[in-house]
Order: C-alpha cells, then sequence, then structure tokens
C-alpha cells in the first residue's frame, strides 16, 4: 500500500502538536521526505522536516510532487490566534484555501484532516455515545464548533470532487497531555475549577501520544473515512476533579459563563462560551469504527490519559482524602490490613 | 485608688448577686473542701466494662487543678485523649457492632474511594457503588414499608441478557420506575436502566442523579445500545401524558408514543415484558394543572393534588397505597426477520399488544384489589 518516497505535507507546524506530528512521520520508513507548512515559523527542533513558510494557496504542493496531505491547523482557541475572527479566518478559509490548491494538484492520493467531537456538540437531548454517523441535535452558531461543522462540509465536498483522492477524517475526543494548552486543559489547571451547579459531565479524553500514533497511522495505512478517535472510558467531570484533588465551587451555569469570559479577558484560562454546553452535559462518542474498521488501538484509556495530565499538576485540595488516611493509619493493625485487602477488591 | 468597686451594669448601682455576705450558690459549688464535688461516672463507660469496685464518692480524691488561664480554655483542651479514643471506640461498636475494626476500616475505605474519584462508571454514567449504597438503600424501605410492594410473575425477567420492561406511567412524580427498579434489584439481582425524556436531562440534580441511578436518553440509538450490551432496559412509553393524567383517568393508558420501543427491541432481538403497575396512580391523586405556569417554567404540567399546594412541604409526602406489581409472559421479537423493524405497520402491531396486555392485566389485578390502601 505506501509507496516508498511518499511526500508529506503537514499544516499547522508551528503549534506544538503539529511540530511533533511531523517530525514522528518524517521518522517513518516510508516517507521519504516531509514539508511543513504554516505563516509563522515553528518554535522548536522540527528535525528533518523542511518548512516552507507559506500561505497555503501558494502552489508549493503542486511544484513538490506532495501525494499526502495532512491538514492539522484547525486551532480550538481564539487567543493564540489573536481573537475570534482571525481564529475563523484560519480554521474555515485556511482550510478552504488548502482544499482548493489539493484540487488542482494531481498527485495528491490522500488527504488526512484532524477534526474533533466537538462537531457532535454537547445538549441534554444527545444520545450517550455519538456514532460517526450521528450529527449534532443542535447545530453550533458559533465558535469552534461552527468551524469544525464547515470545515467537514468543505472536506465532505472536496471527496466528492475528487474522488480518487482516500480522504480521512479523524474526529479526535479532548486531546490532553502535560504538554497540551487548549481550552480544557487550561480548565483544569485553574486552582479552583468552576462546575456548573446539579449537573456532571461526562467526560472523554485522548492522550497527545495517542493522537499523534493515530495521525500516523492515517498516514501510513490510508484507510478512507471518518473515524472517533478516543480513549476508553468515561471519567465524570465531578470524578476528574477529585483525581486531581482539586477545590470545585459549583455554580449555576450562567454564572459559569461569566467567570469564563471574566477569565478569558483576565487570560487567566482560555474558556471559550461553548465549552460551557460541553461541561454542562459533556459528551461520549462510540470508538467501535476505530478498533474495527480504521486498525487502531490507544494505548491510554481516559483514565490513564487524565491521570498522565494531572501527574504534573500541583493539587490544591486533598485535606479530606489526608483526615481519612490518617483516620485510616489510626486504626490497629489489624483492621489496616483488612482495609488493604478490601482496598484492593474494589479499587 | 487601689480597690474600685465593680457594679455590674444593668443592676440600677446595686451589686450583683455577689454581695459579699454569702457567696452566691454557683461559687459555692465551685469552692472545694466544703462539698466533695459529686463526680458523676460516665455511663457509657460502665455499661462497656462494669467496674467491680464501687465507686465511692466520697473517696475520690480532689484533683488539685492549676487556675484556667484564658490561653487554656480553648475547646476540648479539658478533655484527655483516652477519653476520646474510648468515646469514639464505643460509638463504632454502636455503629458497626462487635466486627467494628474490618467494618470502619471497609467503611473508610469506600470514603477514601470516593473522595479521590477512584471509581468507575460505565459509559452512560452509571454509578454502580452509589447506585447500590444510597439509592437503593434509601428506596428498600419505601418500598416496602410504605407502599407494601407485592410481586407477580418475577421469573418472566431474565436473569442474564438483554430484555425491555415496558410499563405504564402513572402518580404525577415517576415514583413507579424507582420502585420497579428497587423490586427488580431485589428480587433477581439486576440493574433496571430506565430511559428517561429529555426533560429529565435538562433539569439540574434530577439530571446527575439520574445518570448516576443508571438511566439515559429515550432515543433509539441509546435503547438499542443498551439492549445489545445485555442490559435491562426500563421504559415507560406513556410519556408525560400518562404520568400527568388527572385521577379521573386513572389505570387508562394513553397512548405508547411511537412505537419507538418496540423497533428497539425488534432490532436487536430481546424480549418485551410487559409490567403492570397498580397503586401508584393513587400516591398523588392529580386534580389539577396549572397550565400557564407550567407553560412558564417550561415543565409539562404543575400538579395540584388534595394535600399539593395546600399542606405546603407536608403534601409532597405520598400516600401510602398498596402496589402490586405483575410482569407478564415475556413477548420474543426474536422471531422476525431483520427488515421488520422498519415495518411500520407491524411496529404499531406489536405496540397495540404489549398495550393491551398491560390494560387487562391492569384491569384484572383492580379486580382482585381489596381497597386502596390494603
Amino acid at each position: 500500500m505506501a509507496a516508498p518516497g511518499r511526500i508529506v505535507l503537514v499544516t499547522g507546524v508551528s503549534r506544538d502538536l503539529g511540530r511533533r506530528f511531523a517530525r514522528a512521520v518524517a521518522c517513518d520508513p516510508s516517507v521519504s521526505r516531509v514539508i511543513g507548512v504554516d505563516v509563522v515559523p515553528p518554535r522548536g527542533d522540527i528535525g528533518d522536516v523542511s518548512f516552507v513558510r507559506a500561505d497555503i494557496r501558494n502552489p508549493v504542493i503542486a511544484k513538490e510532487d506532495v501525494d499526502t496531505v495532512v491538514h492539522m491547523s484547525v486551532i480550538s482557541t481564539p487567543g493564540s490566534a489573536g481573537g475570534r475572527n482571525t481564529m475563523k479566518e484560519l480554521n474555515v478559509i485556511g482550510t478552504m484555501q488548502l482544499l482548493a490548491a489539493c484540487q488542482k494538484a494531481p498527485s495528491v492520493q490522500h488527504l488526512v484532516v484532524k477534526s474533533t467531537t466537538t462537531v457532535y456538540g454537547a445538549s441534554n437531548r444527545d444520545p450517550a455515545m455519538f456514532t460517526e454517523d450521528m450529527g449534532p441535535r443542535r447545530s453550533p452558531r458559533a465558535g469552534y464548533a461552527k468551524d469544525v461543522a464547515e470545515i467537514e462540509g468543505y472536506v465532505r465536498g472536496f471527496a466528492r470532487r475528487r474522488s480518487d483522492v482516500r480522504v480521512t477524517l479523524l474526529r479526535a475526543a479532548n486531546v490532553i497531555g502535560p504538554h497540551i494548552v487548549s481550552p480544557i486543559t487550561s480548565y483544569f489547571r485553574l486552582p479552583v475549577i468552576p462546575t456548573v451547579l446539579g449537573y456532571d459531565a461526562r467526560l472523554q479524553f485522548l492522550h497527545e501520544n495517542d493522537m499523534l500514533r493515530a495521525l500516523q497511522h492515517a498516514v501510513v495505512r490510508e484507510v478512507p473515512g471518518t473515524f472517533n478517535i478516543a480513549g476508553d472510558g468515561i471519567l465524570m467531570l465531578s470524578q476528574a476533579v477529585r483525581r486531581l484533588q482539586r477545590t470545585s465551587v459549583p455554580m449555576p451555569g450562567f454564572a459559569v459563563g461569566s467567570v469564563g469570559s471574566v477569565l478569558r479577558s483576565a487570560r487567566v484560562a482560555d474558556f471559550s462560551p461553548e465549552q460551557l454546553g460541553f461541561l454542562t452535559y459533556g459528551r461520549g462518542v462510540d470508538t467501535t469504527r476505530m478498533r474495527e474498521i480504521f486498525g487502531f488501538e490507544p494505548e491510554f484509556t481516559t483514565a490513564e490519559a487524565f491521570a498522565d495530565f494531572g501527574s504534573l499538576l500541583p493539587s490544591s485540595g486533598g485535606r479530606a482524602e489526608r483526615v481519612l488516611a490518617g483516620l485510616e493509619q489510626r486504626l490497629p493493625s489489624s483492621a489496616a490490613t483488612a482495609a488493604l485487602s478490601s482496598g484492593a477488591d474494589h479499587g | 485608688m487601689g480597690d474600685a468597686e465593680i457594679i455590674p451594669i444593668g443592676t440600677r448601682g446595686r451589686p450583683g448577686r455577689g454581695t459579699g455576705k454569702q457567696p452566691s450558690s454557683a461559687a459555692r459549688s465551685l469552692a472545694p473542701g466544703r462539698r466533695p464535688p459529686t463526680r458523676p461516672v460516665p455511663r457509657k463507660a460502665a455499661e462497656r466494662e462494669p467496674d467491680p469496685t464501687p465507686v465511692i464518692e466520697t473517696e475520690v480524691p480532689v484533683i488539685d487543678r492549676p487556675p484556667a488561664l484564658t490561653r487554656d480554655r480553648a475547646p476540648l483542651t479539658g478533655i484527655p485523649t483516652g477519653e476520646w479514643l474510648g468515646a469514639f471506640q464505643f460509638a463504632a461498636k454502636e455503629l458497626f457492632g462487635e466486627q467494628w475494626e474490618p467494618q470502619l476500616a471497609h467503611f473508610l475505605a469506600f470514603l477514601r474511594r470516593r473522595v479521590t474519584g477512584d471509581y468507575v462508571v460505565d459509559e452512560y454514567g452509571f454509578d454502580q457503588e452509589i447506585a447500590q449504597r444510597f439509592f437503593m438503600t434509601a428506596l428498600r424501605p419505601i418500598a416496602d414499608k410504605w407502599f407494601r410492594i407485592e410481586v407477580r410473575g418475577i421469573e418472566n425477567i431474565p436473569l442474564d441478557g438483554g430484555a425491555l420492561v415496558v410499563s405504564n406511567h402513572s402518580g404525577t412524580v415517576p415514583l413507579d420506575g424507582l420502585m420497579t427498579s428497587v423490586t427488580i434489584n431485589d428480587h433477581t439481582g439486576r440493574n433496571l436502566r430506565p430511559l428517561g425524556a429529555d426533560l429529565v436531562f435538562r433539569m439540574p440534580f434530577v439530571s446527575s442523579l439520574a445518570r448516576k441511578g443508571g438511566a439515559t436518553l429515550a432515543c433509539n440509538e441509546d435503547a438499542e445500545r443498551m439492549l445489545s450490551g445485555g442490559e435491562l432496559v426500563g421504559v415507560w412509553p406513556e410519556g408525560f401524558k400518562g404520568i400527568g393524567k388527572p385521577y379521573s383517568e386513572r389505570y387508562k393508558l394513553q397512548r405508547f408514543g411511537r412505537g419507538g420501543f418496540v423497533s428497539a427491541a425488534m432490532r436487536t432481538g430481546v424480549p418485551i415484558i410487559p409490567l403492570a403497575v397498580v397503586g401508584a396512580e393513587e400516591i398523588y391523586p392529580l386534580v389539577g394543572n396549572i397550565p400557564s405556569l407550567a407553560r412558564l417554567l417550561g415543565v409539562p404540567y404543575i400538579p395540584i393534588t388534595p394535600l399539593f399546594p395546600l399542606l405546603g412541604p407536608l403534601g409532597l409526602v405520598p400516600l401510602p397505597s398498596k402496589w402490586l406489581l405483575e410482569f407478564g409472559e415475556p413477548i420474543r421479537t426474536d422471531e422476525y426477520d431483520a427488515g421488520s423493524a422498519d415495518d411500520p405497520m407491524l411496529v404499531f402491531n406489536v405496540t397495540d399488544q404489549v398495550r393491551e396486555t398491560i390494560q387487562q392485566t391492569l384491569y384484572t389485578l383492580l379486580m382482585q384489589r381489596k381497597s386502596v390502601f390494603r
């Protein structure tokens, strides 16, 4: 399947995930050349990747005989781009231009687009687990979710017009990890976490390493289709906060929204408004197709990915846990051993 | 300026109770030597280990305590640690019985698991530990003592594999769903997974409790996913039409939705178990409704019962009607061929069959019932 000497073009290499993916895919034996494209140069070491500082309309795809295009420059945070308008410009118009360039280039055989499960939205009418065939119950009106929905629309249009190109659309759950900066990680990095009173969201995470592996898998295996990519299992928001040993402050939904906008304007955390729905109702996606058709198995479950993310964070709470641990130690020794064994049974 | 007399405020210039002639009763009881202070022996300690030597009050030596200073007056300083430990052990023994040490350790381990988030929920948000330890424990006495639930045909529920329990819905507040869950859990050990309306998941607190208790949204995707996962799913197809119907229409089944539950069962090939619940209609007899307020709040109805707004919170106590639950013969759906779930006529027919079965069972149970409350 994988012809030797493939030339891969990666967009969005100025950001951490894109840069790391470009480096990883450059080490793959079936790939001869990797071209990283972005409007700003990457900050870290990019290894064997040759960087082209270019607007995507530049005819770099045709000139370099690129056969695989990996589109990763869909950004979720307006803060890093410099405002919501710029973000939308980069996301939607950038994708349109990339796809237009791909359509003109006969050498392109394979297109991989990193999308997100945000397209499914989050509401009280959602099914527990979204499969790839389902759409959002309410179409998103603004923000990142709308950008992604439009991008996916353009990708589908491209797939119709260039039916000879294999299109792989990866809908990744919230990517989390020690190096990731995203709305959800900055939310969990807050010292005191505001939650929506009376609701407990179901969360699903994907570890950053699994994200990179899934993209590489898509480039190497060339399986066309749309796939949900997420770690196994579900964490409730309350459970996640407890695992981080952070203090949470439940407050009504509208108050969480205004706290979020205050935090955003204070540049403490990039707390996007559409995240409120996610933190209220949560979202789960079905990953049967990822396993059976795409043939990918994530290394980290949702809980493990979250533990890896949380391992570097200092805890701000955990007093109750320490009190209980102290009480357990005070008990006579026979009871302590019984506690240990029963804890092992249940835990 | 040596000795200024201190006159308390509020006594119109006269000195207070301590006039100097005679010590006040409070002062007399404090003074050492006159009368030995009667130190009451702690009753609890006496019960725990009866002391062989009787305590003779007169021989108790007077403890020469140093004068109390302000910095010593913090609470709890007066009670020695040993007594705290004794009291704690006594309380633990009272609470957990003779085997209190492993029991308490068990409980502490449970608390620690909850506090550190070290537990597992399934993909619908079902928290089995909480459901078993709290929800079932809280609801069981209500089912047994308050409604005195009598169960028939429990053997119709399969012990494993997917099945769909279809029940009538009544009682203004969906208590019948909770009681059905408890009954099934007690008799078969299985967890009933209820399907709830989207309103349930829109309401704060209710939504998170429902998810923790194992419920999920009543939609075809979730129903089929649960049934093919081998769960015992409960559905109340009448929905708000059934639960919010006036008392005059009691035990008259409403329209059974669009029959979505039948097509879900057909697609997954699981049996449908009809369930008739008698007694739930009488817990909150709905005699009125405030449609305008309901529309304002975005809920299907605001109930008026003979007791509810009248007696305030006391009106929220359900009337103690006697409940009868009868599970009917399972209706098999695995005999239909693959495309039949998309055949609307067949789906309507099976829906009607389920509805008729429940209605007939309701009439039979009502005939057998001696009275509402007995």
